[in-house]
């Protein structure tokens, strides 16, 4: 390995890679070649940096200065300027929302500085596909402690003083689910990794397995080493075709150097690891049916217990455990339990990531303490709302999580604190929503999305959603009656406390959560047949204003469907019957003629 | 048996510890509602009907999934349990046709009978309703899958207890389907229609294929000569039918009935098992000397004989080449019967009394024609002559005995026993024991071959040889033995295999029971007619012997092959 005086790190996650960071890597190494700067400084296709609204990133260590929405035309005057004569590019710095400051060094960005990154620690600063910079960083030392003293037991205590809950949804203690799994009796037994991350807008999992798959991997022997097991699978979604990439170029790599096989570090464990690809049913995210769909059998869950600890793939004792609480292990065992305890609150430890989206200024992956509080996570890391836009609701935990308004802000971001308001952690996923999203709207939309992944099993799941589907339809549709809130609540509770597993456990919680808080809303749309936010098409309608109209006929041009009349020079008019609701009149009208009402 | 002591509504109450919670509190006293479980089927916990709460846990459990546990504590009757099982139990009937007063499950209904007991008197949901076509393809059955409600027995029944495998569960969420493979009607795929799904299912979802109407014409027609055939399991099964205690013969009295309903004659079924025996047992001692193909497989049950087809084909030389009883009376009815009596066999109309309703598809196969006509015209179920009885207001209670018609309607008992499973091999044995050694077997009542369930072995001495039989019934353990045969692990010389657990008495025509309970009082009642049958052997049957003297010659006679045997097609499995 030669020695390189500087590093251009761009981010090659998908979000990046969507928005075209291969031509910019291209462009770099040309660019360095012909300068004659590839033996100086080299190009390095990271996982993800989190800031994937600002992508492609560029990253140039050892300064540490950070380039936002690089376009390959940049890529010259990032070498000429900054990489040749040590003039950082001020143009392509992240501007803060707020103060309009131009920051050069990521480390400065608000976004980066409230977050503490256990789980991404490697995200964004290794190549992901080459294991030797993924053990310059500390990898597998975590693994040949585990293997050189103490035995499974210690990494067992290490975990349990951890604190460590599950990161994929419903925060099981790790250690104590490890312990169950040790404590069963068999001859074999399995550790699964769940990489089938389906919540709508969340990818921490993707990122992970992308960025860091080493961290994945020695979490999962460690886990194996725990609990007995030999053998693991990694159920990653067939949506996810770079993960799935880079986490087979990790076992290979891993094989190859005697970290992952028969006899690691001569120690006598053996581990052998598969990749199960998933067809994309949700459901198979909840693990009895994840176990199924390994096993070759229709992915639907099964009544627990006996729980998979105990009886999981194949009948043998089986631990599942997400791809970011398996991320965490290492550094948990190479730091010890205590100083991963130090990090959160009394009963969520560590950190959370989340995956930041919807109507904010900063959008993208971004890990915190366990503790902080929702405010600080939207509006200092987050950047807030967009200019003239008042925060609404930030949906939290997915199809499954809640809605919380602008009061429960200053709640700690911990497990049971989230599950108190109404919502819970979830997976991770943050969708903040501002003044123009619809509460009922919203909860129809996740409704419609149960609804649709529901496996079909379970009478209150299979039937019910889709009647909490249909309600909902009827009030944004404006044609809800009074009774259809008592009738929402009554049904999503008997659905939360009958479904057979988590997917329908969890499916009412969006219209539970936005009723508690937004039940105003739900009666404007019921009672005055309005829709405050207006979103719903049906509780709307558009007029043209006589006094500022002027008779233009921009209007009657755009209409798609010919809705709008009217003289030249003189006041046009909207027929209600034939007008669609696009709203293409409104944007172009030069006059502010047409009213939303 | 180690015992856990839990809490169930304030009792305590002791209970395996592998038990569930339902198990637990039934053997409280109390009865928890359930709707997709059954007891003779591995517990699915999908319906949610029989949620339970349970201390301490944030989510009602379904009490007839859930293990018990040490000190749990268990409420079955909360204001909050009763609102869940209500509201699930809304949910399913708002997606079912309430047109019960035209359902084939009326006042037989799962469904119907929880909504009255739930006083369900509006169901509050009007949204979107499932809507499927009606699956007529099969011979058999019918499926409305409008009506289905997804407890899944169906699939399970299928797969766990018939191995057949042809129904499944397709799609997701609302637009889940339950049926054969997408796109294929149920006559197009591996079912052996034998009927098992009809009998588990809690609803009028699937169900046989009615030939009452048929047989109501036939019987309003001056010019047809209609003979029924009686099998024997539907003599102890027609009182359970009807209302009555189940497992009670009602021979006479069924007898009676049918003569009621207009049958020009009465004969019985057990005719024609009294002939199997002797070609059967012919073809087993041909085969024993003469080195055919071993083990004799019988080939009574059509369900089986389909079940082999597709999943054996490699085995079909070791079926019996022999017709079934109802086949072969078919065929006798429209030559013997008819030369006998001088009618016009194109005149002749059989109807067969079946607990089965693979004997609909049996039947109607293409090749069973040997009387140069289709040899039986109408098969009715034990369920279909129950409906008769009562669209025609007979009470068969109160009718006097009477006895079955001259020449096929003289039976023995082993003939009768043809009904539970064993009762063939049984029967063979009475026969073949007393042929070969001369004596009359010690004793007639062969125990090891009987009972419902599992693979019953045992081994009689023939002359030299030690005749080695298996028996079982239900196609999931027939394919254990069949594994074991093909795999060249056992040396068996004879197999019974029925198609249903049980045999006939557990058919797919039978009295729909929520339990299965009944079938241990059927075959009871069954082996009581054999008790007091004054003939028990099939050798000893005077008009069998008389059919031979006048009409087939001796048995496996060159007429015997042409009317009475048969062969089978190897069918791919998809």
């Amino acid at each position: 390995m030669g020695f390189y005086r500087g590093h251009v790190l761009v981010c090659g996650g998908t979000g990046c890679v969507s928005s075209g960071c291969r031509e910019v890597i291209a462009a770099f190494q040309d660019e360095l070649r012909k300068k004659k700067l590839d033996q100086e400084i080299k190009v390095v296709e990271t996982g993800c940096h989190g800031f994937c609204e600002k992508g492609p990133l560029v990253i140039v260590y050892p300064e540490g200065v950070m380039y936002c929405r690089v376009e390959t035309a940049d890529v010259t005057e990032i070498v000429n300027e900054h990489l040749l004569k040590g003039r950082p590019v001020a143009r392509l710095f992240f501007t803060e929302p707020l103060s309009l400051d131009k920051i050069p060094r990521y480390q400065e960005i608000n976004f980066y500085k409230k977050q503490k990154r256990i789980a991404l620690r490697n995200c964004g600063y290794i190549d992901p596909e080459n294991i030797h910079e993924y053990i310059a960083r500390g990898g597998y030392d975590a693994l040949a402690k585990a293997l050189g003293n103490g035995g499974p037991a210690t990494v067992l205590a290490e975990v349990k003083a951890s604190g460590l809950r599950g990161r994929g949804g419903a925060g099981f203690p790790t250690g104590t689910k490890w312990e169950f799994c040790a404590a069963a009796p068999g001859d074999k037994k399995y550790i699964i990794c769940n990489a089938d991350e389906g919540d709508p807008g969340a990818f921490m999992d993707r990122s992970i397995l992308e960025g860091d798959p080493h961290s994945v991997l020695e979490g999962m022997m460690l886990a194996a080493y725990a609990i007995g097991a030999g053998e693991g699978y990694l159920y990653i979604r067939a949506e996810y075709p770079l993960a799935i990439k880079r986490v087979q170029t990790a076992i290979a790599q891993a094989e190859e150097l005697g970290l992952l096989g028969e006899n690691i570090l001569n120690t006598g464990f053996g581990f052998r690891l598969r990749i199960k690809e998933g067809a994309g049913a949700f459901v198979c995210g909840e693990e009895t049916a994840l176990i199924a769909s390994i096993e070759g059998e229709r992915g639907i869950p099964r009544s627990r217990p006996p729980f998979p600890a105990i009886k999981g793939l194949f009948g043998k004792p089986t631990v599942i455990n997400n791809v970011e609480t398996l991320a965490n292990l290492p550094q948990i065992v190479l730091h010890g339990g205590a100083q991963f305890a130090a990090v959160g609150t009394e009963k969520s430890k560590g950190t959370k990531v989340f995956a930041l989206t919807g109507k904010l200024r900063n959008t993208g992956l971004v890990e915190v303490p366990m503790g902080i509080s929702m405010r600080e996570v939207i509006f200092e890391i987050g950047g807030g709302t967009f200019e003239g836009k008042k925060f609404k609701a930030v949906q939290i935990g997915g199809p499954s999580g809640g809605c919380l308004p602008e009061s429960q802000l200053d709640l700690p971001v911990d497990y049971d604190s989230l599950t108190g308001a109404g919502a819970i952690m979830g997976s991770g996923g943050l969708v903040v929503m501002d003044e123009d999203s619809c509460i009922v709207d919203v909860a129809r939309y996740f409704l419609s999305f149960t609804r649709k992944e529901s496996c079909g099993k379970c009478t209150p799941c299979r039937e019910g959603t889709l009647r909490l589907l249909e309600i909902l339809e009827r009030i944004t549709g404006g044609m809800g009656v009074p009774e259809d809130l008592e009738m929402l609540e009554k049904l999503a509770i008997s659905i939360k406390s009958t479904a057979l597993c988590g997917l329908g456990q969890t499916a009412p919680n969006p219209v539970l959560s936005t009723i508690r808080y937004f039940r105003k809303e739900y009666l404007a749309h019921i009672n005055e047949r309005k829709c405050p936010a207006g979103v719903c098409q049906a509780l709307f309608y558009y007029r043209v204003d006589d006094h500022l109209c002027v008779g233009c006929g921009v209007c009657a041009k755009i209409c798609p469907v010919s809705a709008i009349q009217g003289e030249r020079k003189q006041p046009h008019h909207i027929n209600m019957s034939a007008c669609v609701k696009c709203g293409a009149c409104v944007e172009r009208c030069p006059f502010h003629a047409i009213i939303k009402e | 048996m180690e015992t856990v002591t839990l809490k169930i509504d304030g009792r305590e109450v002791q209970a395996d510890k592998t038990a569930t919670i339902l198990e637990a509190a039934r053997l409280a006293g109390l009865q928890i509602p359930t709707l997709c479980h059954h007891p003779a089927l591995r517990p699915d916990g999908s319906c949610r009907i029989c949620v339970v709460e349970v201390a301490g846990a944030r989510n009602m459990a379904a009490a007839c999934i859930a293990p018990v546990a040490p000190n749990m504590t268990v409420f079955t009757n909360t204001q909050a349990v009763r609102e869940a099982r209500r509201t699930n139990l809304e949910l399913i009937l708002a997606n079912h046709p309430l047109t019960c007063p035209t359902c084939k499950r009326n006042l037989n209904c799962e469904l119907q009978q929880l909504a009255h007991d739930f006083c369900i008197s509006d169901v509050p949901y009007n949204g979107r309703r499932r809507e499927m076509p009606q699956d007529h393809t099969s011979a058999a059955l019918i499926r409305e899958p409008e009506k289905c409600i997804y407890c899944g027995r169906c699939v399970r029944v299928c797969s766990d207890l018939q191995g057949v495998n042809a129904l499944g569960i397709f799609n997701r969420g609302f637009d889940t389907e339950v049926g054969p493979p997408p796109g294929l009607g149920l006559a197009d795929s591996v079912c052996v229609q034998c009927g098992q799904c009809a009998v588990f299912c809690p609803v009028g979802a699937i169900y046989e294929k009615t030939a009452v109407d048929e047989v109501w014409r036939a019987l309003a027609d001056p010019y047809r000569h209609v003979v029924v055939q009686a099998a024997p399991a539907v003599q102890v099964s027609i009182g359970e039918a009807l209302g009555l205690e189940p497992g009670l013969p009602l021979t006479g009295k069924m007898v009676a009935g049918l003569r009621r309903l207009g049958f020009d004659k009465v004969f019985s079924t057990e005719f024609t098992a009294d002939l199997t025996i002797m070609e059967e047992g012919t073809e087993l001692l041909g085969r024993l000397r003469n080195g055919g193909a071993l083990p004799l497989i019988t080939s009574c049950s059509p369900g089986w004989i389909k079940f082999a087809e597709h999943f054996y084909p490699e085995l079909l030389e070791n079926l019996s080449t022999c017709k079934s009883p109802q086949q072969m009376f078919g065929v006798l009815a429209k030559t013997y019967y008819a030369e006998k009596t001088g009618l016009d066999p194109a005149n002749i109309y059989v109807v067969s009394l079946m607990p089965c309703t693979a004997k609909k598809y049996e039947a109607a196969r293409p090749e069973m024609n040997a009387s140069g006509f289709r040899d039986v015209d109408a098969v009715l179920t034990t369920r279909e002559l129950a409906r008769m009885l009562h669209e025609a207001s007979l009470d068969i209670s109160r009718l006097p005995d009477e006895e079955f018609d001259a020449p096929f309607g003289i039976v023995t008992g082993a003939a009768t026993i043809f009904g539970a499973s064993g009762g063939v091999a049984e029967a063979a044995l009475r026969t073949l024991y007393e042929l070969v050694n001369g004596q009359e077997m010690p004793t007639l009542e062969y125990a090891p071959v009987r009972g419902l369930d599992g693979i019953r072995e045992s081994s009689v001495v023939l002359g030299e040889t030690e005749v080695k039989i298996a028996v079982t019934s239900g196609l999931a353990t027939a394919r254990e033995v069949l594994e074991r045969v093909r795999n060249g692990e056992a040396d068996y010389h004879f197999i019974e295999i029925m198609a249903c657990p049980g045999g006939c008495i557990g058919g797919g025509g039978q009295p729909i029971c929520r339990t299965c309970d009944n079938r241990g009082a059927r075959a009871a009642g069954i082996y009581q007619v054999d008790a007091h049958s004054a003939i028990r052997k099939s050798h000893e049957n005077p008009a069998v012997k008389q059919l031979y003297k006048e009409f087939l010659g001796e048995p496996y006679s060159h007429k015997a092959h042409q009317l009475l045997h048969t062969g089978y097609t190897a069918r791919h499995a998809y």
